[in-house]
């Protein structure tokens, strides 16, 4: 909303500068966004006369050599103060009084003028149109001043131009702040000035006609109104003004007035209904009298019935849609448009019109329907003051006797179904409770004053007070609404500080230090973390090349989303992750380790179907809020990375401080990145929670079906990890080789919940029995299955196993390995001796015999 | 000296134990460790004149026993002088080689130290993830405890329960994406706020709750706008908790924010879940409200960077979560991390948080 100072001054007299203005309302709730001094910088604009024009023929257009005096008396020199300027416009004559920029004045937009030749002639100056002023939209001509605007007098001083407009945001709950009259009183109230209120209850008369529920309009007075939905149009009030002048156009001041508001000043009937919306607050309508058919009705569109609205658009009504109509039908979406087809136009003379109040939701609806947003649906969304209507319309008609000439029929019609005005149960000490600070009685009920309320005394309870809100503030429901206006009008900044006394809290679960835990490991892998976007496009299951029945295939689809290759929402983290390393890359960094922790999406097994919403009146039923939760889709956790180029950079090389050498140039090459690194990477993040993962081979999208690790907790999948599969790499665009894991945080967290707390080892002081074993075995047997063995085999005196070679060749046989592992022996409570040491290698080797066809190496 | 060696003299004068011979013998093995000149020489003197074989002093106690018994005693005691001076010359000696051989060795094995040294890249959290948790530590250690709750939410707990009916012209402000199927209320919650009708619902009062997490707007990703940003939510309902509990509360918050001593303003403003309810304006750290002297490009010369929407919870919110409103009360804030993350740090574009560059979010390590 912008609030011109200079009109706000006219409401509010002796109010300070406007930059105090501007801090006074912030301190209210009111957010100037900003304040922007007008019709500066104009100091050399000054009033000129026309003496003489010459036309000067030009290649395209014709232009005009002036004579214009600037200053001074003729009778004294004759040629003092004249001037030669250039002028391209036509519509002013010898003796008009205009505004000339002389050289060095500086216009608007930092347009500088100079004396330059031009058309044969050096023009020395400008002669300014409105719009050029700054004041104004109209370029189509000169500024023509009026006939007695002194020669030499500064034009901004003349028309007062100097001016200031603050940008405020109004919030949604303040209606009446989409108005001179709503600012004013607030400005009024802060600075303690008194503000007189052109509402409607200044606007008394004799000539109201009110219907019953029948809709049935005395139409005698005014014009014929039936309001068939009283609920949805609890007040209508038209008036008949005549003789208007169609050719007036709107004088500066008020033109000026507007366009600096923010809206084109377009023809002397639509800058008066813009003028009254913008001063008072109640948006109007004029329908030309000569369209109009028979009485006005305002009731709900019938099916199948279109409005071609001002804004050109032919629309079909939906039932719903609150219209004015008359007999050809409908003529206004009501509140929120006009219709063409008793648009006010160059030829109307005669004007019916509209200052109605319309129920917040119908309009809300109707734009919102119809995606038509209008200042009028605006301010009706916000809610108007539905005791306006009479005055708006008198002072429209006020306005449009001093604008164009239009004269008001006596007759008016009201339409007045209006709600008796419900009072607040409020007790005076509320603002105390909820503020942390006294607030007299006295002050609340003078804030609550201030505001517009009527107070009266309740009976029953001393220290209740009865509180009735004035009509423009339909946001005053609950004793909460009157605590605001209390503390915001005392000030926010009397509040004191205080610390709640909170009770002990428990801190961060378990679940969520985990979640720590897992994000600062794989960063101290040397992962860095990421949050993609999380929306995908429909090809992203096919990229992964995922079957058909998996689960990461039931994406969930936005309704209006944000580009349609962004319709989905991921059901992995893998393809944010891809596209943020094919980004990297992309800008110059081929070694790239990411990874990201964030919630995925998959749809219901079943379509989900509507819910009914549980009452907001109490609180739901564990029942109706199970309800709400089962229609959402599953968002499970999930923790993913992914690596291409080298793991380790090129750096010195390993166990390079060896005597003789110079140290200089022994760098290792680097190495890249390989499935054991995701393995790894995933491993760690298990280990930051205390769980160990075991490993088994798995085919499984997108991985490459011979290096994809399934990786278990307890014997439950946790997730994937591995080299991605060519295919993949290629469709994605990811350098070959590139590696990837993905785990499900909640079943890791779940893992990490059940080891419950650790059990200490004992520590031996016995000496170790150290046994090396080689076993040749299938090549196709997995290493954690030989583990397994020699483990289950040895029994609890093994302290540790470790595989330190693994060998294939022509000696071992083809398609064969030969496993080389210690086993490190312990007892805690003696020193093994050989035999038993020896007795338990066999039984290791002999249970990995069994199992996997483990041979002892010769 | 080495005739007197070779040619041997009667065992009782001029023998190997006679006096000269043994001074000679000392004489000629000191000279010898003197002369050696590393410890591979010292080897090499230690047998020849130190215990070896042929070492003249060794030679020398062979001889010890076929002399007389009366001048057993002193040639005896002479032998041992003899040997025990030697010995100590070697051990001195030896430790003066390997001190010499130590010194040398850890010249040779010195290296170049400013070689790259790194075995592994570096890797960073996100600086979102890194303030969030900051903040959240904040309210955790005042007694708050971390609610979450889901991303696609029900229209139900995003806008119902917050006293944002269908029809609330606030409504237009969010911007929903909304979830497939139409008409399922379904949608992307656009802020926190559903998680405190959630932690509402699920705690027994009071309730102290702060709840991080990311929300959705219907936006385009450019430098000053995302679809997907993080908020951060507080909530305490209690019996007697007031505006002056908020106003205590959010000036711990904003310390931690933006540093100590800063001064913090309320300004009345709209949101249908709050009433009264405010925004939080901190003053700016960068130029400590004095932006009207000299330009300021953290606050836009304003003076003041707003932190967050606040307020009282309204009354409506607590009546759909079936909390008596005329015996509790409550606050609630709620904050975007990006915004105070671009200010905090001077992140210029708001697509840095999602692009996912490395070089974005290495600076800022690990632990925040």
């Amino acid at each position: 909303m912008l609030i011109l100072m200079s009109w706000l001054r006219e409401q509010v007299p002796g109010l300070p500068p406007a930059g105090a203005v501007a801090d006074a309302l912030i301190r209210a709730g009111f957010e100037v966004e900003g304040v922007e001094a007008v019709g500066q910088g104009l100091a050399g604009v000054v009033v000129g006369e026309v003496l003489a024009i010459e036309e000067v023929a030009a290649k395209k257009k014709s232009v005009r050599w002036c004579q214009v005096r600037v200053a001074g008396s003729a009778a004294a020199d004759p040629d003092a103060g004249v001037r030669g300027i250039i002028c391209g416009a036509f519509n002013f004559a010898v003796g008009d009084r205009v505004a000339v920029a002389l050289p060095g004045a500086v216009l608007p937009g930092g347009f500088e003028i100079t004396a330059r030749k031009t058309y044969g002639h050096v023009s020395d100056g400008m002669i300014c149109s409105a719009s050029e002023l700054g004041i104004g939209e109209d370029h189509a001509g000169i500024m023509v001043l009026p006939p007695d605007a002194p020669l030499g007098a500064h034009v901004a001083e003349l028309l007062d131009l100097a001016d200031d407009v603050l940008d405020i945001a109004i919030t949604p709950d303040r209606g009446y702040a989409l108005s001179i009259r709503g600012i004013a009183r607030e400005a009024a109230t802060a600075f303690g000035l008194s503000f007189a209120d052109a509402d409607g209850s200044v606007y008394s008369t004799g000539a109201v006609y009110s219907t019953g529920a029948g809709g049935v309009t005395d139409a005698g007075a005014g014009y014929p109104v039936t309001v068939e939905d009283t609920a949805a149009c609890d007040r209508y009030v038209a008036r008949v003004i005549t003789g208007v002048d169609p050719a007036a156009a709107t004088p500066l001041p008020w033109a000026r007035r507007l366009s600096l508001s923010g809206m084109r000043p377009i023809s002397a009937a639509v800058d008066v209904t813009n003028a009254i919306m913008l001063g008072l607050g109640q948006p109007l309508h004029a329908f030309d009298r000569a369209k109009l058919s028979g009485a006005i009705v305002v009731r709900r569109a019938r099916a199948g019935e279109r409005l071609l609205t001002l804004d050109g658009v032919d629309r079909v009504l939906d039932p719903e849609d609150l219209v004015i109509a008359d007999d050809s039908g409908p003529i206004a979406l009501a509140g929120v448009m006009g219709g063409a087809s008793t648009e006010i136009s160059p030829s109307t003379t005669d004007i019916v019109l509209e200052a109605a109040h319309f129920d917040p939701i119908v309009v809300a609806r109707g734009a919102r329907r119809h995606r038509l947003f209008s200042e009028a649906s605006r301010r009706f969304e916000r809610g108007v003051d539905p005791a306006l209507p009479p005055a708006a319309a008198q002072a429209a008609i006020r306005l449009f006797t001093e604008l164009a000439g239009g004269r008001a029929e006596p007759g008016v019609t009201d339409v007045d179904h209006r709600r008796a005005p419900s009072a607040i149960r409020f007790p005076l000490s509320e603002p105390t409770r909820l503020g942390g600070r006294l607030y007299s009685d006295e002050s609340v009920r003078g804030r609550l004053t201030d505001v517009g309320c009527l107070l009266e005394e309740d009976g029953a309870d001393e220290g209740v007070v009865l509180v009735t809100p004035p009509s423009w503030r339909p946001d005053l429901t609950r004793p909460a609404d009157l605590v605001e206006e209390v503390m915001r009008l005392e000030g926010y900044d009397t509040i004191p500080v205080t610390l709640p006394r909170l009770p002990a809290g428990r801190g961060l679960t378990p679940s969520q230090r985990h979640v720590r835990a897992v994000a600062r490991a794989l960063a101290y892998e040397g992962l860095t973390e990421v949050m993609t976007l999380p929306f995908v496009g429909a090809g992203a299951a096919d990229l992964l090349g995922l079957p058909g029945n998996d689960r990461r295939r039931a994406a969930v689809r936005i309704a209006n989303p944000i580009a349609e290759d962004a319709a989905y929402l991921r059901t992995t983290l893998l393809p944010g992750l891809f596209d943020a390393v094919a980004r990297n890359i992309g800008r110059g960094d081929p070694d790239i380790a990411l990874f990201e922790i964030g919630q995925v999406f998959r749809e219901l097994r079943e379509p989900a179907r509507p819910v009914p919403t549980p009452s907001v009146l109490t609180r739901p039923s564990d029942d109706e809020v199970a309800a709400l939760n089962a229609a959402l889709p599953e968002q499970p956790r999930r923790v993913a990375g992914v690596f291409a180029g080298l793991r380790e950079p090129a750096t010195v090389l390993p166990g390079h401080a060896v005597a003789g050498s110079a140290g200089g140039g022994a760098l290792a090459k680097g190495r890249p990145a390989d499935w054991a690194d995701a393995v790894e990477a995933a491993h760690a993040a298990a280990r930051a929670v205390g769980v160990e993962l075991t490993a088994t081979a798995d085919e499984h999208a997108p991985w490459h079906p011979g290096r994809c690790a399934a990786l278990w907790a307890d014997g439950e999948l946790v997730g994937h990890a591995g080299e991605l599969h060519p295919r993949v790499i290629g469709a994605a665009g990811l350098p070959p080789r590139t590696v990837a894991f993905e785990l499900g945080l909640d079943e890791l967290l779940a893992a990490a919940l059940r080891r419950g707390p650790v059990e200490a080892p004992v520590i031996s002081p016995y000496p170790p029995a150290d046994r090396d074993v080689a076993l040749v075995v299938e090549a196709a047997i997995p290493v954690t299955e030989v583990t397994a063995a020699l483990r289950e085999g040895a029994g609890e005196l093994l302290e540790s196993l470790t595989l330190f070679d693994v060998f294939e060749g022509a000696q071992i046989g083809a398609g064969r390995r030969s496993l080389a592992f210690g086993l490190r022996l312990r007892a805690t409570d003696r020193t093994l001796t050989a035999e038993e040491a020896n007795g338990i290698r066999d039984a290791a080797v002999t249970e990995a015999t069994r199992r996997t066809g483990a041979a002892l190496r010769a | 000296m080495t005739e007197t060696m070779t040619d041997p003299q009667p065992a009782a004068a001029g023998g190997p134990l006679d006096p000269a011979s043994l001074e000679a013998a000392v004489a000629e093995a000191l000279a010898a460790l003197a002369a050696a000149a590393d410890l591979t020489d010292l080897a090499a003197v230690r047998g020849a004149h130190v215990d070896g074989r042929s070492a003249a002093l060794v030679l020398a106690r062979q001889k010890l026993g076929s002399l007389p018994r009366e001048d057993r005693a002193d040639a005896g005691r002479r032998l041992n002088d003899a040997l025990g001076a030697v010995r100590d010359a070697h051990t001195a000696r030896l430790a003066e080689l390997t001190a010499e051989r130590d010194a040398r060795v850890l010249v040779e094995e010195r290296v170049d130290v400013t070689m790259p040294t790194r075995r592994r890249h570096a890797g960073a959290r996100h600086p979102l993830a890194v303030l969030s948790e900051r903040l959240v530590d904040t309210f955790v250690v005042m007694g708050y405890e971390v609610a979450e709750g889901p991303e696609v939410e029900h229209d139900w707990f995003n806008f119902e329960a917050l006293n944002l009916d269908p029809d609330h012209p606030a409504r237009s402000e969010h911007d929903t994406l909304y979830v497939e199927p139409e008409g399922s209320g379904r949608l992307l919650r656009t802020h926190t706020s559903p998680v405190q009708i959630r932690a509402l619902l699920s705690r027994p009062l009071p309730v102290y709750v702060v709840a991080p997490g990311r929300t959705y707007r219907n936006d385009t990703v450019d430098a000053t706008h995302s679809p997907v940003f993080g908020q951060l939510e507080c909530l305490a309902v209690d019996e007697g908790i007031t505006m002056a509990d908020l106003r205590g509360t959010l000036e711990v918050f904003a310390a931690e924010l933006f540093g100590t001593g800063l001064a913090t303003r309320l300004r009345p403003s709209f949101f249908p879940f709050t009433e009264p309810s405010a925004e939080l304006d901190v003053q700016c750290f960068n130029c400590r409200g004095e932006s009207a002297r000299q330009p300021c490009r953290v606050c836009s010369d304003e003076g003041w960077i707003e932190a967050g929407g606040c307020g009282m919870v309204d009354p409506n919110v607590l009546r759909a979560a079936g909390i008596d409103a005329t015996r509790y009360s409550g606050f609630a804030f709620g904050m975007g991390l990006e915004r105070a993350a671009m200010m905090r740090h001077g992140v210029r574009e708001i697509r840095d948080f999602v692009d996912g560059d490395v070089r974005f979010s290495l600076p800022f390590g690990i632990e925040g």
